[in-house]
C-alpha cells in the first residue's frame, strides 16, 4: 500500500563548516493512512525539526517529502501555505491559541481562512468542540480555560479543515496527569475514527498508545518498535495483587 | 535475593565466595550493604546441591588458613543464567535484580545489556498502554481510576530509569 506520508533522505542542516549542525540527518519515514506514529528522543535530537519539515512549516536542506502523492518539498510558497492550511493539522505544546478570540472562534478560524462560509465554519467548529467535550466552553476565552481544555481547543482547531494528517509536537508537555489522559483519549478516538497521527513526544504515556514508536537520536532514527500484541501480565499482576 | 543473581555473578569467571561478595558490593554500592555474607555461602551450597555450580578446593591464603572453594558454573548453571537473563519480570519492581542482570550479561558476555533493556522497555510500554486503556474506560473520579493512575505513574518512572540504563550501557559499549 502506498504510504499517506513519506520522506526519503530527509536532511535539515544549520550553519556551515565546523559549526554545521545536522538537525535531521538522512531520515526515511513511511506513515500509512490511519496509523499513529510516535517519534521519541531527548530534547535536541531533531524530532521537532522533523515534524516541521513534514508539515511544510520549514523546508528541508535535501531529500523528498510526499503527502498523499504530492511532493511537499517542491511546492512554491503559496501552494505550501495552502497545504499547511488544508491538509495538515498542527498541535503544539504551548497550544498557540489566539487569546482575544473565544474557543469557537479559534476553532473556526482555519475554515474561514480556507474560504468556507461563516455559517458552515461555525457549525463545524461547534461539532468539533462537542467532539472534544468542550461544547459548554465554546464562548470562553482561552484565559478562562485550563491547560487541558486549551489543548483540546487546539486539537479541535487542528481538525477544522479535515486534515489528512495531524502533526503534534509535545502535545502533553504542559499538562498534568488528568489532562494528559483527556488528550490521550482524544487521540485514541481520532485513531479509532481513522485519523492519521504523527506525534513527537518524550512522554511515555503517549508513546505507549502509538501503533509504532520511533526512537531518534542526533537527527537520525535509531530504533523502531511496534507495540501491537499483548503483555505478559494481567492488570491485577501489575497492581501487585498476585504473584 | 534470588539465587539466580548469585549464579549469574559467577558467569564472568570461576570465583571464590569473597570475590562474589566483592562483585556484588561493587555493583550495588550502598544498596548492597545489608547483604549478608552467610546468605551468599548458603546460596552457593544450595546451587552446588542443585548441580548448577561445582566447587573445587584451592589452598588457603596462608598455610594456617583453611582451603578456599572456587565455584564454577556447570552447563546446567549456564543454561539457568541464560534463562534468567531472558526473563522479563517486573510486577514486583525489583530494580536491583534487573540492574544485576545487566551487569552479569555484560560481564559474562552472555547477552547484550541493551537488548535486555529494549525487551523490558517494550514490555513496560505495552503494560502502560493497557493500564491507560483501562483508565480511559473509567470515570476520571472513580476509585479504580486513582489506582490505575498510580500504576501508570510507576510504569512511567520505571521507563525513565530504563532510558538511563540505555544511555549508560550505550556509552559503555561504545567505550569498549
Amino acid at each position: 500500500m502506498t504510504p499517506l506520508l513519506s520522506a526519503r533522505g530527509l536532511r535539515k542542516e544549520y550553519g556551515k563548516g565546523d559549526a554545521l549542525v545536522r538537525a535531521v540527518d538522512d531520515v526515511d519515514l513511511d506513515v500509512a493512512a490511519g496509523e499513529t506514529v510516535a517519534i521519541t528522543g531527548p530534547s535536541g535530537c531533531g524530532k521537532s525539526t522533523l515534524l516541521h519539515l513534514l508539515g511544510g512549516l520549514d523546508r528541508p536542506s535535501s531529500g523528498e517529502i510526499e503527502l498523499t502523492g504530492r511532493r511537499v518539498d517542491q511546492l512554491g510558497e503559496r501552494a505550501l501555505a495552502r497545504l499547511r492550511r488544508d491538509a495538515v493539522g498542527f498541535v503544539f505544546q504551548a497550544f498557540h491559541l489566539l487569546d482575544e478570540l473565544t474557543a469557537v472562534e479559534n476553532v473556526e478560524l482555519p475554515a474561514l481562512l480556507a474560504g468556507r462560509s461563516p455559517r458552515a465554519a461555525r457549525r463545524r467548529a461547534l461539532e468539533l468542540l462537542d467532539r472534544t467535550s468542550l461544547a459548554d466552553r465554546a464562548r470562553f476565552l482561552p484565559s478562562a480555560l485550563s491547560g487541558g481544555q486549551r489543548q483540546r481547543v487546539a486539537i479541535a482547531r487542528a481538525l477544522a479543515n479535515d486534515p489528512v494528517v495531524v502533526l503534534a509536537d509535545e502535545p502533553t508537555g504542559n499538562l498534568d496527569s488528568g489532562a494528559t489522559l483527556d488528550v490521550l483519549q482524544l487521540f485514541d478516538d481520532l485513531h479509532q475514527a481513522g485519523q492519521t497521527l504523527v506525534i513527537v513526544t518524550h512522554d511515555s504515556r503517549i508513546a505507549a498508545t502509538a501503533d509504532r514508536l520511533i526512537g531518534m537520536r542526533d537527527g537520525q532514527f535509531i530504533d523502531e518498535t511496534r507495540l501491537t500484541g499483548g503483555t505478559t501480565g494481567s492488570l491485577g499482576k501489575l497492581a501487585g495483587l498476585e504473584g | 535475593m534470588r539465587q539466580e543473581v548469585v549464579l549469574a555473578m559467577l558467569a564472568k569467571e570461576p570465583s571464590h565466595g569473597y570475590q562474589l561478595r566483592a562483585r556484588l558490593r561493587e555493583a550495588l554500592g550502598p544498596v548492597g550493604e545489608d547483604l549478608n555474607d552467610g546468605q551468599i555461602y548458603v546460596t552457593l551450597t544450595r546451587l552446588e546441591k542443585a548441580g548448577l555450580v561445582t566447587a573445587t578446593s584451592a589452598p588457603g591464603l596462608s598455610p594456617d588458613r583453611p582451603d578456599r572453594k572456587v565455584y564454577e558454573l556447570t552447563a546446567a548453571g549456564q543454561q539457568r543464567v541464560a534463562e534468567w537473563l531472558a526473563e522479563i519480570s517486573w510486577p514486583k519492581p525489583d530494580l536491583t535484580e534487573f540492574h544485576l542482570k545487566l551487569i552479569a550479561a555484560a560481564g559474562g558476555g552472555l547477552g547484550d545489556p541493551l537488548a535486555i533493556v529494549d525487551a523490558q522497555r517494550r514490555e513496560l510500554l505495552r503494560r502502560l498502554r493497557d493500564v491507560q486503556r483501562a483508565a480511559m474506560a473509567e470515570l476520571r473520579t472513580s476509585d479504580a481510576a486513582l489506582l490505575l493512575e498510580g500504576i501508570a505513574l510507576r510504569l512511567q518512572a520505571d521507563l525513565r530509569w530504563l532510558e538511563a540504563c540505555e544511555r549508560t550501557w550505550t556509552i559503555r559499549r561504545n567505550q569498549s
